[in-house]
């Protein structure tokens, strides 16, 4: 290895977690043979020059995120993270397994919430729930789904075993992320892919669209699809323009659509056009204000009972939220169990629930050990960890916890999995966790052969948010055999058409040339 | 204007135009082709010069070799520099008559273009910045040179080897057929995000190929380069007003696209190659008649010459 890993041993050494590239003894994993032999070629100045020029691509096409008002690019790592073939089934089937019990989970709840008369989950955990929204209860929504498009974020742990750290079933974001980040890479790091068969995942937003207008209201011949957007300022707005693009649909915002008669309708310039699929990437809270919060600007009145009536189908659907409390999280093995009758194939982490008394006071007692988090916070607001958090913060999160127990959540510290990353000049082993994507067109839950590997990008920092001083990392999944059978029909063979007209560089400008130059 | 001036201006507008298509070609099949087993990658490197016009020495043609044939190698025709290379040549030629912004545009490129580093990664850069200098090229064209006929033999060698061009693009797709997407020919044209807002939900190969075939208002596309060409023909030679066309470029060139316009078929993917084939035979038989009517009248002359 060259010296930009000189460290590298050491610094995995201290944190004790598993690295996904290197195997004890800085020895290559089998996956990671690749990408070791490209990065072993390359010199410092090679490796800055390339990740310089991959962050400028990222500003100049816009990739960016958008903090505290300004727009920043994504930091991309240069290094991919790569899951082998086999790793990658048992997680695509872990994650599938996860949506169809949340998709069957939020039917039930609201509907006859079979599962509290059954006493896997207790009532009062749904109702307290932030985004239990009574507003949608007793309705299916047309298209029969309700989690079109999830995010489950894993990690592994110390012995390199994948588990489940939360659900997002609301409004996933991150997926333009890998899709930039594999065009980025294979520019910067073409040696890397080498003659290894990664799995594509330019088909995303073709699936997205093919299972949003399969969900579209029946009797619809040819659905209208459309992305829902807040507006320019909001920190996924490049997300938004970029699957709309992919998607070739229209991105709307609140105040171009208009609902009658329990229809949406969008202004064009050709008159009202129907609207029939509506994904939606705002919040249910600024959705409609008829229902939710009456100074949102953001939402358009009526859509929620243009929902109701089976006018039109929002992906994903109102009140999803109450799947994705932390709370609820805890409680999803047994809901596996419940609704599909089968044993999870990912497991969770361990989490402390506050409101049972005894795991209340171990959590109390040992808090400078544990992780503790809001129950519906995202985007890592909030969240305390013991072993890095002073006197005072622990003090207030105790006094926190005793307040509002139903609100708190804790859960071991994790050493999550690292992989190697540059910073400064060498690379150094970083934390990392992974979204993978599925689309959930009701007969069928498709999970992207890849997904979104966020890294911390402090050495020793276990927060992965990009709000937080996060970056990301190209995913590959590598493929178990060639995907596309080799060729074995001829080609039809390809005739050379040869440039024959091609003034001035032919002969006679040639002769002409010397003969001016001779007078 | 003076014969030799329009030429230069006609030729301009083609390898301009040529530059900018090879670095769309290469930008995106290099993605695919460095994927590719070594052997693999050197059968499919021959081919992929075979469809942009030109022949490799030997059998050992792999990708270094392709790089430099179709990017740096100034003494071809075919190759990104010896095009931008020779727009240049043409543009000295015609100095006093482009406008300098032109000029400069042209100059500066033709001395930027040893300025990149030749292995794979350089050669994204370098793509990338020729389709900017061209773009720019193209656009100082527009807005700098009076529309007037210098300004009609330009836009007339640029649609001409537009056409040429995406009928190449085109044509790559039987070199990668295993891995070459219809996404990777929509994105060479530049048309990925067009084609989809038209095309809504209906995907697949057969549907980009129309689009690039067929399309009347995507400016890349065959049908709206071949009528580009027209216009500036006819505006060129006003003459044929009412009956018939004495002037064979226009003959060609219309006929070539009311064939496809108006062509009916069931399975054009499988019809493609003979297409592709139609279109870059007009092409270049246009060029010809283009030629002997306005920059060589002396063919011409000796001929009339004969008769009296």
């Amino acid at each position: 290895m060259s010296d930009l890993f000189q460290d590298y041993s050491a610094a995995a050494g201290r944190s004790g977690a598993y690295d996904e590239m290197f195997a004890p003894g800085q020895l290559a994993r089998k996956s990671y043979g690749q990408v070791a032999g490209a990065l072993r070629e390359l010199s410092l100045a090679d490796v800055t020059a390339r990740a310089d020029s991959m962050a400028r691509t990222f500003l100049d096409r816009g990739v960016t995120f958008d903090f505290a008002g300004e727009e920043r690019p994504f930091p991309l790592d240069i290094v991919p993270r790569v899951i082998p073939a086999d790793e990658w089934t048992v997680l695509e089937k872990g994650v599938a397994q996860r949506v169809r019990a949340l998709e069957a989970f939020l039917n039930d709840v609201y509907d006859k919430m079979t599962v509290v008369a059954d006493g896997v989950i207790p009532r009062q955990l749904i109702t307290t729930s932030a985004h239990f929204h009574r507003q949608v209860h007793g309705f299916e929504p047309a298209g029969g789904v309700r989690v079109h498009i999830s995010g489950i974020d894993v990690v592994r742990d110390a012995e390199g075993t994948f588990r489940v750290l939360e659900d997002n079933v609301r409004v996933p974001s991150g997926v333009s992320y890998v899709l930039e980040n594999r065009r980025a890479m294979a520019k910067g790091l073409p040696e890397a892919f080498g003659q290894q068969l990664i799995r594509p995942v330019e088909e995303y937003p073709r699936r997205l669209l093919s299972a949003l207008r399969k969900t579209a209201p029946s009797g619809v011949d040819d659905p209208t699809v459309v992305v829902l957007t807040p507006g320019v300022f909001n920190s996924a707005y490049f997300e938004h323009t970029l699957l709309a693009g992919l998607m070739g649909v229209e991105l709307v915002e609140g105040r171009d659509l208009i609902c009658r008669g329990n229809r949406v309708y969008m202004r064009t310039t050709a008159g009202e056009q129907r609207v029939d699929v509506i994904y939606k990437r705002i919040d249910d809270e600024f959705l409609d204000p008829l229902q939710f919060r009456a100074d949102s600007m953001l939402g358009c009145p009526g859509l929620v009972n243009a929902a109701r009536a089976g006018g039109v189908t929002i992906a994903n659907a109102v009140g999803n939220g109450v799947a994705d409390d932390k709370l609820v999280y805890s409680y999803v093995p047994d809901l596996i169990r419940y609704y599909l009758g089968e044993e999870p194939v990912i497991a969770n982490v361990d989490t402390y629930r506050l409101e049972e008394t005894a795991a209340r006071e171990y959590v109390l007692d040992n808090l400078a050990e544990l992780v503790v988090k809001p129950v519906d916070g995202s985007g890592g607001k909030g969240l305390v960890i013991g072993p890095d958090a002073s006197r005072d913060e622990l003090e207030a999160l105790r006094q926190r916890v005793i307040a509002d127990p139903r609100g708190w959540i804790a859960q071991p510290v994790l050493q999550l999995s690292t992989v190697p990353t540059l910073s400064g000049d060498k690379f150094g082993p970083r934390h990392v966790d992974l979204r993978p994507f599925a689309v959930n067109d009701g007969d069928d839950v498709w999970v992207l052969p890849g997904g979104l590997t966020r890294v911390a990008l402090k050495e020793g920092s276990l927060i992965v948010n990009s709000s937080q001083g996060g970056g990301s990392k190209d995913t590959w999944v590598l493929a178990d055999s060639p995907q596309v059978p080799v060729e074995t029909v001829p080609r039809p063979s390809i005739a050379v058409r040869e440039r024959v007209s091609v003034w001035p560089v032919e002969s006679n400008w040639r002769d002409r040339q010397t003969e001016q130059q001779q007078q | 204007m003076l014969s030799r001036i329009a030429e230069s201006l006609f030729w301009i507008g083609r390898y301009v135009e040529r530059a900018d298509g090879t670095a769309r070609i290469l930008d995106v099949h290099l993605e695919r082709l460095n994927h590719l087993p070594m052997e693999e990658q050197r059968s499919v490197a021959q081919e992929l010069l075979a469809v942009m016009g030109a022949r490799a020495q030997n059998d050992e043609f792999g990708l270094p070799e392709l790089l430099n044939a179709l990017a740096y190698d100034k003494h071809s025709a075919t190759s990104i520099a010896g095009s931008l290379g020779a727009a240049r040549e043409n543009a000295r030629r015609a100095r006093e008559t482009v406008s300098s912004g032109l000029w400069e545009s042209l100059n500066t490129t033709y001395y930027g273009l040893n300025q990149h580093r030749k292995d794979v990664v350089g050669t994204y850069r370098f793509c990338n910045w020729v389709l900017e200098r061209t773009a720019m090229v193209s656009g100082l064209a527009d807005t700098t040179v009076s529309h007037d006929e210098s300004w009609l033999f330009l836009v007339l060698g640029r649609s001409l080897e537009r056409a040429d061009m995406t009928a190449r693009m085109l044509s790559t797709r039987d070199v990668l057929s295993a891995g070459m997407s219809w996404v990777n020919m929509l994105r060479c044209a530049g048309a990925y995000e067009s084609f989809l807002r038209t095309r809504r939900a209906a995907f697949g190969d057969q549907h980009a190929a129309e689009f690039l075939l067929l399309d009347r208002l995507f400016p890349r596309s065959i049908v709206y380069a071949l009528s580009d060409a027209d216009e500036c023909l006819a505006k060129l030679d006003p003459s044929a007003q009412r009956v018939g066309f004495i002037n064979d470029a226009r003959r060609i060139v219309g006929q070539a696209r009311t064939f496809l316009e108006f062509h009916r078929t069931d399975d054009l993917m499988s019809e493609l190659p003979e297409h592709m084939e139609r279109v870059q035979k007009a092409v270049s038989q246009a060029s010809d008649a283009i030629s002997r009517k306005y920059f060589n009248q002396a063919d011409e002359l000796a001929w009339v010459g004969e008769v009296s």
